[in-house]
């Protein structure tokens, strides 16, 4: 009966596509759409009011927002820059001949299977200035540790260090994968060139592991524009509001009954994030394409 | 061949939607026709707020055999409020919940989601100022848990025989005590900034002396006419919260410790003098038997010794939400009824020491109730030396206020700016409340 011709092929009839289409439809497509709704009104959950664009506007004259955004650059960039680096300097030494290869390869990878919650108030309290653990071993090196999570200065450096700790092994496991398949033959003739160690890992490693460092710049990139979690258990933005992210500013307005103001935050966060990482995407990717 | 919809996927959906909609109301399920009734109740997760809830269940369940209460716990503070804000809008809500009284009450929309209790033959006997703090047009809607409590400064006693010195009603006298305290190897001034909430003290608790000063800045607060920043008065709070920092007073891990931290070094004496709510005397008592009479309390001190007073909280209230009906609407009245009685108050000091006075009449505070305390009842019982705290005489009240404290009594942040920066985060609250001239 497929009388109409030009219609594509498919072994499924459109029946067959309605529950995931209906589930699509009500947790994703309509809450966007809401939200883009709620974002222009002034919302206390028992009622809203229509107020066009005040929230964005409110928003954006926020103070914290300057600070919120300045930090969730820093972190990002720093956090993802870390992880690069870090995961790919692990990741040629687990692919090197060591010992106990499989078992150190397992360790890097353990903090990113634990919760960050717990990791969080785990750091928080080996942090601690007075009773932490990590003053307390600096000081039996004679080192007065600073106020790893209270001082304003290294607050948000602290969250950052804890996060790259976390993430490292995820970026590993990426670059192991990158580096392990490169083919054999271009390393053996290297070695037969006569290349140095820092030649061979300069011209063949790095540019052929390339594609693993899109990946683990975008993911992580990604990750520390939207970090959220580890902040709020280590520091809740503060002290003050001086490791605010534009997360916890969104959590914060949120927490506080303004769910308008913090919707149209969300959008905006929405858009930042795309308007960072699709142009940033594109990019690497096309280089990749030129090598 | 063209198929047929499949019977079977529509039926999953409908079963889908089916359960989707059934999973609210599975707690609830209703009691049969025997005249046994069991409601929930829904309070804050504090240990003593626990306490207080699970004995007032107990003395009242003894007396009514037929209702049975369950007790739900929800996280203190803004998660808290949001929980609550959300079980109300969704029609989840348990049958009794605890909540704060003022601004905050003002926030959840009672007109719309509370039954009002202005009819019930109690409301008489409660206390006039806690009345206004749960009243929205004309109605009442709460009733009182817990007693009054005092925003002021906990001090240590030994110390302060010790050294001679005499609670200050100034604020030049209380920076006196606090330099001879400092020359005598003692933390002058207890701030626990890992608990962000207790760094703001300074500001709330100085309310009295700015009312002393303008009476009118709670109304003209609440019209958008005078500012934290723009306003002497008021800015005081702020200024003395940046100059107990920067004379060095703070205890030394002021910016990690947290209330627990802090209630230790009253009670042992490794610091002297602490702004806090009096809320917490219970919990150092329970604690720390001896701090019962080694801890005493004075008003936050102003500028003006005469005018010196106590700025006083009104405690947290039970309210029933309108979702809750016949039987059940009943019952909670009636567990209402009792919490607003002597009885109830009787079974309240059974759980814990009491903050302070009750907010129902013929309730009597026991003899030995703690010094701190006692120290609160001159102040009650002089004319004009207490005034309720800003959030109770106005519904606008920023949420950011104690990141604001938190960094002006860390040095991060100059008073004035602090002061400027809150008067900004409270005109987010009132345009979401609607308010007039905002």
């Amino acid at each position: 009966m497929r009388a109409s011709a030009p219609k594509a092929y498919t072994p499924y009839s459109n029946w067959f596509y309605l529950p995931s289409a209906i589930i699509y439809g009500v947790l994703f497509i309509v809450p966007t759409f809401a939200s883009l709704y709620f974002s222009l009104t002034r919302w206390s959950l028992f009622e809203s009011k229509f107020i066009g664009l005040e929230n964005f506007k409110l928003f954006f004259s926020e103070p914290q927002l300057v600070k919120g955004f300045t930090n969730t650059l820093i972190f990002a960039v720093v956090t993802s820059g870390s992880k690069v680096v870090l995961g790919l300097l692990l990741a040629v030494l687990l692919t090197s001949q060591i010992v106990a290869r499989g078992y150190l390869r397992s360790v890097v990878f353990f903090p990113v299977l634990v919760s960050t919650i717990g990791v969080g108030i785990t750091f928080t309290v080996l942090m601690n200035p007075d009773h932490g653990l990590i003053n307390g071993g600096l000081s039996a090196l004679g080192i007065d540790g600073p106020g790893w999570l209270t001082d304003p200065k290294y607050a948000l450096l602290s969250v950052a260090a804890v996060d790259i700790w976390k993430g490292v092994g995820l970026a590993t496991l990426i670059y192991i994968a990158g580096i392990v398949s490169i083919p054999r033959e271009y390393l053996e003739a290297a070695r037969v060139d006569g290349a140095s160690s820092w030649e061979t890992f300069r011209r063949i490693v790095l540019p052929l592991s390339r594609p693993a460092t899109v990946t683990v710049i975008i993911l992580s990139l990604i990750g520390g524009l939207r970090s959220f979690e580890l902040i709020w258990a280590m520091t809740r933005g503060g002290p003050g509001f001086t490791s605010d992210v534009i997360a916890s500013v969104i959590y914060k307005q949120y927490q506080a009954g303004f769910y308008g103001l913090s919707t149209a935050g969300n959008v905006v966060l929405f858009i930042a994030v795309t308007a960072i990482v699709l142009p940033l995407s594109y990019f690497l990717n096309r280089k990749e394409v030129d090598l | 061949m063209t198929i047929r919809p499949p019977s079977t996927a529509l039926a999953l959906i409908g079963l889908l939607a089916l359960t989707g909609c059934s999973a609210g109301s599975l707690g609830s399920s209703d009691s049969g026709g025997d005249g046994k009734v069991t409601i929930s109740y829904l309070i804050g997760n504090q240990d003593q707020d626990v306490k207080t809830a699970e004995q007032l269940v107990k003395d009242f369940t003894a007396k009514n055999p037929d209702i049975t209460i369950k007790t739900e716990t929800r996280p203190a503070g803004t998660e808290g409020d949001n929980i609550v804000k959300t079980r109300l809008s969704t029609g989840d809500m348990p049958e009794v919940f605890n909540y704060n009284t003022g601004s905050l009450f003002q926030a959840i929309a009672p007109q719309k989601n509370l039954v009002p209790l202005s009819d019930q033959p109690y409301v008489g006997d409660l206390d006039e100022n806690f009345k206004k703090t749960v009243t929205a047009d004309g109605q009442v809607y709460g009733v009182p848990v817990g007693g009054f409590m005092g925003g002021a400064v906990l001090y240590n006693i030994p110390i302060y025989t010790r050294l001679g010195l005499k609670p200050p009603t100034t604020w030049a006298e209380f920076m006196a005590n606090s330099a001879k305290i400092k020359a005598a190897g003692i933390p002058p001034v207890i701030q626990t900034y890992g608990e962000t909430w207790t760094s703001q003290l300074f500001v709330l608790g100085d309310f009295h002396n700015v009312a002393a000063v303008e009476p009118d800045f709670a109304d003209k607060y609440t019209k958008n006419q005078a500012k934290y920043a723009t306003s002497p008065a008021a800015l005081k709070g702020f200024e003395h919260t940046e100059a107990v920092h920067d004379a060095g007073y703070e205890n030394k891990d002021f910016a990690s410790a947290k209330l627990p931290d802090g209630l230790r070094m009253l009670a042992q004496g490794k610091g002297a003098q602490y702004p806090i709510l009096s809320g917490v005397v219970a919990n150092m008592v329970a604690t720390y038997p001896d701090a019962a009479k080694n801890v005493g309390l004075f008003a936050l001190p102003g500028d003006d010794a005469s005018k010196n007073g106590l700025t006083v909280w009104t405690p947290g209230a039970n309210y029933i939400p309108k979702t809750t009906t016949g039987a059940k609407l009943d019952a909670a009245k009636k567990f209402l009824a009792f919490i607003a009685s002597p009885d109830g108050c009787k079974s309240q000091t059974a759980a814990g020491a009491p903050t302070g006075p009750y907010a129902v009449k013929g309730c009597e505070l026991p003899a030995d109730v703690p010094q701190a305390i006692k120290d609160m009842q001159p102040y009650l019982d002089k004319q004009g030396a207490s005034s309720l705290a800003l959030e109770f005489v106005s519904p606008v009240k920023g949420p950011s206020l104690e990141q604001i404290t938190v960094e002006v009594g860390s040095g991060i942040r100059k008073a004035k700016d602090g002061a400027a920066r809150y008067d900004e985060d409270v005109k987010k609250q009132a345009q979401q409340l609607g308010l007039a001239g905002w």
